[in-house]
């Protein structure tokens, strides 16, 4: 029985795997990164080398997990960061939302965090009275049209200059435009009067540094600057794994995340935060909490085969590459993290009955693979999850199934009545071929069955041995 | 148990078993040779000044982040009237540093001290910050909350200028990251950051649109020889 | 195959008893079938010196993932073994024999497709373009998105045959953007995919396998 995520999944993804211009519009985005991230890539001196070390030190940090989440906290603890444990999504929550009451807040403004799309942040908070603004302009254009993101890195892609701006006109009362740049400054301007009356900001973390105790911040817009800047309350949220080892990993890192996932040498602003305004500084938040985020995946920890999908620094690359992305869109994968890492990591945070479909969604063409900045073992993982799927009790059919397969190809004699029977039974199948009574139907449905072959190989070459 | 406890506790259950070492699927050639730093792949900088600054000019071309160079800070504070004439600058936010004095009390316009009480620099039309560092690699600005006159003066204003000295100018990231240290000991500021190029969004159709939420104009006016 | 091998003097055998290496099973998830199905295979291809496949997914799946699938099994060694000296064609002709010409003819223009398994796990790209390259008058015109997967997957392709669709659609325009008149291809599931949607769309454009445009002589 396919899970109601399978259901949805397989609904959404036929629908726009079939829109034509869906999948032109995607197309022509994807080309313009990969024309980039290739520009970008060759600058390096050795971009090969770059992956191996990237995925060494990830598997240094991951695999000392405790040592280093140990080193982070005390560090930025010791300059009164506030920090907050949460094993689960609630627990996380919960407490963002006890410090929304605690400090009578109002407007929160937030930038860029998956993390808080994981743990349905706004929603808890929009629920509880908040006035919650995205101030990244992907975000806040999503936010707006009541949507979850597109992409992890572009949120908006999906849309058009025309569709933005008939947004903006009926949610924000601005004046329709085709212009990109008058759509920027709309939102600009609605931003800043936002930055100044929120009461708390709220950020993710690409990035927590344990050597020194800061979180690395990386993006174009400088939104999570200010949003990081002027509230007086800043919280960062984000998931164990993001830890490095040391300060010099960023030399490596935000070069990496910035081509694999941009096509570009680096971001316009990478902000190190390791506490809250000091005494001898002018500005800056009051108080900075910390909110660090299991969520199961201490799980994915222990799966060592699997492990690496911990590495993951969110680049969005394996997106960009993966072409049933490119065909189905994030929209149709219905869970927070999209493309091949969504499949590889979604049934471990959130249960491998209803999520392995993902992992069959896929020709396991190893794209992703190739393109992952640190190396994570993407599409052998499908493979895993399919295999770990296949032991659950319903995956008994497929097992039977293949069980007379396998018994069938073993004795060649078997399998070759069968290829007899299959070739005089194909010219009946051509008349209901693509129809609703064939069984092959979902092949036929949009391609042609080949004939099989007046004499096939091994009957050639027992002509030959004679 | 604390949750703390109880995460780390998870944490190190979960580490018993071992997992294979990244890389392993790969052919060895694919690997990087033992002992070679992240210099050796990254991009290259040349190694002398007036190279890196030319490495610099080009990044800052690409970035379209106008950048001047100066033999004087007479000349940078002559660069500074002519630009905040052409933009018809009313107000200016800045910071007090030396290699800022002289450009600010030739300005001929109220400037807004950030060090000032109840200062907010949202009003000025340009903020002018000093700097830690320049990166020629991939033409950024280093700058903390200490040098830079804290964290929303160099973001908040439309225009963000900044006033650097040669001898500020350091091949790579790598180089950055080094500097705070040499510079801060273990004593950072709570906020530090590379700026790399004005601030830009890509959200419309992969179109590129500057001055996002930040400055939608960065200047860089070098000060040679100093 | 066979012709290609009789050709440059080899010792050609074929095991009537092998018809599947196990990859649809293995695919699926269902590691047990699967090995059922490689074991047999293991055993029979025990004392052969060398395995030549027209396929770059077999190949793989021999060469790379048996040993995977036969991880802390008694078998190992074995399929260890097997998998040590089995080879793609192209790669086999090329990396092993030394041979990019056979006096093959093939007038036409061609264009190449990349099979997933054969580019990104054995790594075979060159290969088969110097074999086409000594063809006499083939013309080779490269597609866009070369390496880009043409959709079929194994079962992927009929249990979401519409993004299966979707991505060999993608392929097919990359295909005929060449004009060329065949579109070859080491891997025989690509190319039935691929002709399939030719077929239905009713394109001129044929779809052939690399061995029997080498054949050509």
């Amino acid at each position: 029985m396919p899970s109601i995520f399978a259901k949805q999944f397989k609904e959404r993804s036929t629908k726009l795997s079939a829109d034509l211009q869906h999948r032109f519009w995607i197309q022509k985005s994807l080309k313009g990164y990969e024309k980039n991230r290739e520009e970008k890539r060759n600058r390096f001196q050795n971009w090969e080398a770059a992956r191996q070390s990237a995925a060494e030190t990830k598997w240094e940090a991951v695999n000392h997990l405790d040592q280093y989440l140990i080193e982070f906290t005390d560090k930025i603890g010791a300059r009164g960061t506030k920090l907050f444990w949460a094993s689960t999504a609630r627990e996380a929550r919960e407490y963002i939302l006890n410090l929304a009451q605690e400090k009578n807040a109002r407007t929160i403004i937030k930038s860029k965090t998956m993390t808080s799309e994981e743990i349905h942040l706004n929603e808890a908070l929009a629920g509880a009275g908040y006035e919650v603004i995205e101030s990244d302009l992907g975000e806040f254009i999503v936010q707006l049209r009541r949507e979850v993101p597109y992409h992890l890195v572009f949120p908006a892609m999906h849309l058009t200059r025309g569709e933005i701006s008939h947004l903006f006109h009926e949610k924000l009362g601005s004046a329709e435009t085709d212009s990109p740049e008058e759509l920027t400054m709309i939102v600009r301007r609605k931003m800043r009067a936002q930055y100044c009356k929120a009461d708390i900001g709220i950020s993710g973390a690409n990035f927590a540094i344990a050597e020194t105790g800061m979180i690395s911040i990386t993006e174009n817009e400088g939104n999570a600057r200010l949003t990081t800047a002027l509230p007086k309350v800043h919280v960062a949220l984000l998931g164990i794994e993001k830890v490095l080892p040391k300060l010099n990993d960023l030399a490596l890192f935000l070069p990496m995340l910035a081509t694999a996932g941009a096509g570009q040498q680096i971001t316009a602003y990478n902000s190190f935060i390791g506490g809250p305004r000091q005494s001898d500084e002018v500005d800056g938040p009051e108080e900075f909490h910390i909110v660090l985020l299991d969520n199961r995946r201490t799980e994915l920890l222990a799966d060592p085969e699997q492990r690496d999908a911990l590495h993951c620094i969110r680049c969005g690359a394996c997106l960009n590459v993966c072409p049933i992305f490119r065909n189905v869109g994030g929209q149709s994968y219905g869970t927070t993290y999209q493309g091949p890492i969504g499949s590889v990591i979604t049934p471990h945070l959130r249960g491998l009955q209803d999520w392995k479909h993902l992992s069959s969604a896929s020709s396991l063409c190893g794209a992703c693979t190739e393109v992952c900045p640190v190396k994570i073992d993407l599409h052998h993982h499908l493979l895993h999850n399919r295999r770990n799927a296949a032991a659950l009790e319903s995956g008994r059919w497929e097992r039977r199934a293949f069980r007379v397969f396998a018994f069938l190809v073993n004795r060649q004699a078997l399998f070759s009545g069968v290829t007899m029977i299959c070739r005089f039974f194909q010219s009946f199948h051509r008349l209901i071929s693509g129809t609703k009574a064939d069984p092959l139907r979902a092949w036929t449905a949009t391609r042609e069955v080949p004939m099989i072959a007046p004499q096939s190989f091994r009957e050639y070459w027992k002509s030959r041995q004679k | 148990m604390s949750q703390r406890e109880e995460i780390i506790g998870r944490i190190r259950e979960a580490l018993r078993l071992v997992a294979q070492s990244p890389g392993h699927r790969d052919a060895p050639d694919k690997n990087r040779p033992i002992g070679a730093s992240p210099r050796d792949w990254l991009p290259s900088v040349p190694s002398d000044s007036e190279s890196q600054i030319e490495a610099f000019a080009r990044c800052s071309a690409d970035l379209k982040t106008r950048f001047i160079q100066v033999n004087s800070l007479a000349e940078a504070s002559a660069q500074v009237n002519k630009i905040g004439r052409a933009e018809g600058w009313n107000l200016v936010a800045s910071h007090r540093a030396p290699i800022l004095e002289e450009a600010l009390s030739n300005i001929g316009l109220p400037v807004l001290y950030i060090e000032n009480t109840n200062a907010d620099p949202e009003r000025a039309d340009v903020g002018i910050t000093g700097c830690d560092a320049l990166v020629a690699q991939t033409g950024s600005i280093l700058l903390t909350a200490r040098s830079a006159g804290g964290r929303a003066l160099s973001v908040l204003p439309p225009h963000h200028l900044v006033i650097a000295r040669e001898s500020q100018v350091i091949a790579d990231l790598p180089a950055a990251f080094e500097l705070l240290r040499e510079i801060y000991g273990d004593n950072f500021p709570s906020f530090m950051t590379l700026i790399t190029g004005p601030s830009r969004t890509g959200d419309i159709e992969r179109i590129v649109v500057l001055g996002a939420h930040g400055p939608k104009t960065l200047t860089v006016i070098l000060v040679k020889n100093h | 195959m066979v012709r290609i091998f009789e050709k440059l003097g080899h010792n050609v055998a074929f095991d009537q008893a092998l018809v599947c290496c196990g990859q649809p099973a293995f695919n699926s998830g269902c590691w047990r079938e699967a090995r059922e199905v490689a074991t047999h295979v293991v055993q029979r291809l025990q004392t052969t010196d060398v395995v030549v496949v027209p396929s770059g997914s077999c190949g793989a799946m021999i060469r790379v993932f048996y040993s995977e699938l036969f991880k802390n099994e008694p078998e190992l060694e074995a399929a260890a073994s097997v998998a040590k000296k089995t080879f793609e064609l192209s790669e086999f002709l090329v990396d092993q024999l030394g041979v990019t010409s056979l006096g093959s003819r093939f007038p036409a223009k061609v264009t190449f497709h990349d099979g997933c398994h054969g580019f990104r796990e054995l790594h075979v790209k060159q290969q088969p373009r110097q074999l086409l390259e000594q063809v006499k008058d083939l013309t080779l015109i490269e597609m866009e998105d070369q390496t880009s997967c043409c959709g079929f997957g194994g079962t992927f392709a009929v249990k979401f045959p519409m993004i299966s669709t979707a991505m060999g659609e993608g392929k097919c325009a990359s295909a005929l953007g060449t004009e060329a008149d065949f579109l070859v291809s080491n891997d025989s599931s690509c190319l039935m995919h691929l002709q399939g949607l030719l077929s239905r769309k009713k394109e001129k454009l044929k779809t052939i396998h690399l061995a029997d445009v080498l054949a050509s002589f």
